[in-house]
């Protein structure tokens, strides 16, 4: 074996020739958080596995649930896919946003995050940058979600701009409410406790919303639910952008609503982050 | 304000968990271009004292400085002057040794060339360039310690703390890692390492601070403590147990000492003051005829400095060093 450092290590500059700053620049923020995006996107090429969620799970969920529900509620495979493709995609982003949480509480308890805290770099942008290449998770899962959809013979009526728009909104939703998660992750004390809770949350959330079935044979207390759901406005509003009609007053909500989760959870959690890194 | 005289002054630094006050007033001085050792067992808040040192931990007493940076108040300009390799590796299990440095450089302000030539070069330095592209999982301790130590060279800092670098580490690794701290000094840095093995501290560090139960129990140059502690011994085993006697009888002529057999006599301890005058002995029990099965002496371990200056002893991490002469 080669003798460990050879003579290769070279002079330090002495330390009165430093040039030294104690804060952060916005710019060096912002490098610092790309690069903890790039770090999260090699973590994605080296451990697929892990991505199932984003990548095989919405292929399995559309062709599963079509084929399961399609005839009965719609009468038709082909009827039911302008329902259930926005339905699941929704599903299946927001639920993706819930491994922000649990992959930020499994970093954080990392050896490596001891490494990250002790650099002269962004306090946040561990954080950040997590928020950054999640987004890329989202836009993963729709496009697959989409194109399994065309693949059974899903024709949206709003076209390419439609659908590119439905997906924007799903992936700038999903950022949002992984606020949430992000939040938990942090406080949180096992990553294991932030997946148990957040699915807790968002299974009645996602199932229990107009993502499989038309609202209107549920019994009433269950369409009053439905109905007040924030996830059912922005399945709706996903729905009308891919079929071309007006999506105001559902899209309108889903956007205020995500702000509003944006607003309450990102100083939470960035306070709560920062008093742990 | 700003010394560069010395790396690191702590002044009664307190962390308390709970109840536990893990690091109980610590002091520290650690002259800039020399290596220093934190000396002590388990638990005795070596990793709380270098946490705190390394801006990881904020301290709830007292005041630490690097090069005159206050760890809590400039934080950030303390983490342009130091690298931290932790008891626990720090470098990410999921990537490669090229994708870690190559990210940890880009952090630290790297250029995309940049940070892969100064990641190809310390791997070449550390030599992990065979292994630069494989997973991490199939590392050996030795490997990822060595990256771990790699990845905290990156800004070549002036000052690297070495949290048991080598504990768990085989001899010849051990030997390896000890030469590389040696360098990191030839380079101008300032090294603060921690170890349970005296011996360690003994080899590399200029001074060493002893530390049990938080504070600081005793510090000094490796010849000063051992002088505090006492002496190596001599252990002779005789090929026939019934010339015990007159071997006492030799060892107190030549060291002035009373050799302690063991119960069954296999075993002869002499405390040793002064290693030259073995060869006297030797020759002593030439002329009288004693034959010798085994000859070794032991040095003081951690448990009998312990014993000696806290006046208990160490629980966990016993270490005994033996050099077998004969
Ligand atoms: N995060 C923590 N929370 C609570 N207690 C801790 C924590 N870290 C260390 N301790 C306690 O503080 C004491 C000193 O620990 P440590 O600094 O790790 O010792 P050493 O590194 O010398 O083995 C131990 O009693 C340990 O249990
Ligand atoms: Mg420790």
């Amino acid at each position: 074996m080669t003798t460990l450092a050879g003579n290769s290590l070279k002079p330090i500059t002495p330390v009165s020739e430093r040039r030294l700053k104690n804060h952060t620049s916005f710019a060096q923020t912002v490098a610092n958080s790309l690069t903890m995006a790039y770090r999260g996107l090699v973590k994605f090429r080296r451990t697929p596995e892990q991505f199932m969620d984003v990548t095989l799970q919405p292929i399995l969920f559309t062709v599963m649930f079509t084929y399961l529900f399609g005839g009965a509620i719609s009468g038709s495979i082909a009827h039911y896919l302008p329902t259930i493709i926005p339905g699941v995609l929704v599903q299946t982003v927001i639920t993706a946003s819930v491994v922000t949480g649990v992959q930020l509480r499994e970093d954080m308890d990392k050896g490596v995050f001891d490494r990250f805290r002790s650099l002269p770099i962004a306090r946040i942008a561990p954080l950040s940058g997590a928020l950054i290449a999640d987004t890329l998770r989202y836009a993963i899962a729709t496009a697959i979600t989409f194109l399994t959809g065309i693949v059974m013979g899903w024709r949206p009526e709003g076209g390419v701009a439609g659908v590119v728009l439905g997906g924007l909104v799903v992936v700038v939703v999903a950022w949002c409410i992984s606020w949430i998660f992000a939040f938990l992750g942090v406080i949180a004390r096992t990553a294991s406790s932030v997946q148990g809770i957040s699915f807790m949350v968002l299974f009645p959330l996602t199932f229990l919303s107009n993502a499989f079935v038309p609202t209107s044979t549920l019994p009433g207390w269950l369409k009053w639910f439905t109905d007040v759901n924030p996830i059912s406005h922005v399945i709706t509003a996903v729905r009308n952008l891919c079929d071309a009609q007006p999506a105001g007053a559902d899209l309108g909500w889903s956007l205020l609503g995500a702000v509003v989760v944006v607003a309450v959870f990102a100083p939470l959690t960035v306070r709560a982050y920062m008093r742990k890194a | 304000m700003t010394s560069t005289e010395y790396a690191v002054e702590a002044r009664g630094l307190v962390k308390v968990f709970g109840q536990n006050r893990a690091v109980d007033g610590v002091d520290l001085t650690v002259k800039a271009g020399t290596v220093y050792g934190v000396l002590g067992p388990n638990g005795a808040g070596k990793t709380t004292t270098i946490s705190m040192l390394a801006t990881l931990l904020r301290p709830d007493g007292g005041e630490g400085r690097i090069f005159g940076h206050d760890v809590v108040r400039e934080a950030q300009i303390v983490r342009q002057l130091i690298g931290v390799t932790g008891q626990y590796a720090s470098v990410d299990e999921k990537l490669s040794a090229n994708e870690n440095l190559y990210i940890f450089g880009r952090l630290l302000g790297l250029s995309s060339k940049q940070a892969k030539a100064k990641g190809a070069e310390l791997l070449e330095a550390f030599g992990l360039t065979d292994a630069a592209t494989r997973p991490l999982a199939k590392f050996s301790g030795g490997m990822r310690r060595r990256l771990d130590l790699a990845a905290s060279l990156i800004a070549q800092p002036p000052l690297i703390f070495l949290d048991e670098p080598t504990t768990g580490l085989d001899p010849r690794t051990r030997g390896q890692m000890w030469d590389t701290i040696r360098q990191l000094v030839a380079t101008g840095s300032t090294v603060l390492l921690t170890t349970q093995y005296l011996d360690e501290a003994d080899q590399l560090a200029d001074r060493i601070a002893v530390i049990d139960a938080g504070k600081v129990v005793a510090e000094g140059t490796g010849d000063e403590l051992k002088a505090s502690i006492g002496t190596s011994s001599l252990i002779l085993r005789l090929a026939d147990t019934n010339e015990t006697g007159e071997a006492l009888r030799l060892i107190e002529q030549v060291f002035g000492v009373q050799g302690t057999p063991s119960p069954e006599a296999a075993r002869i301890t002499v405390p040793m003051s002064d290693a030259d005058r073995v060869t006297d002995l030797l020759l002593a029990f030439r002329s009288a005829g004693i034959r010798l099965a085994e000859l070794s002496v032991q040095k003081p371990t951690l448990d009998e400095v312990f014993l000696t200056i806290t006046g208990h002893g160490v629980t966990e991490a016993e270490e005994t060093t033996e050099e077998v002469l004969a």
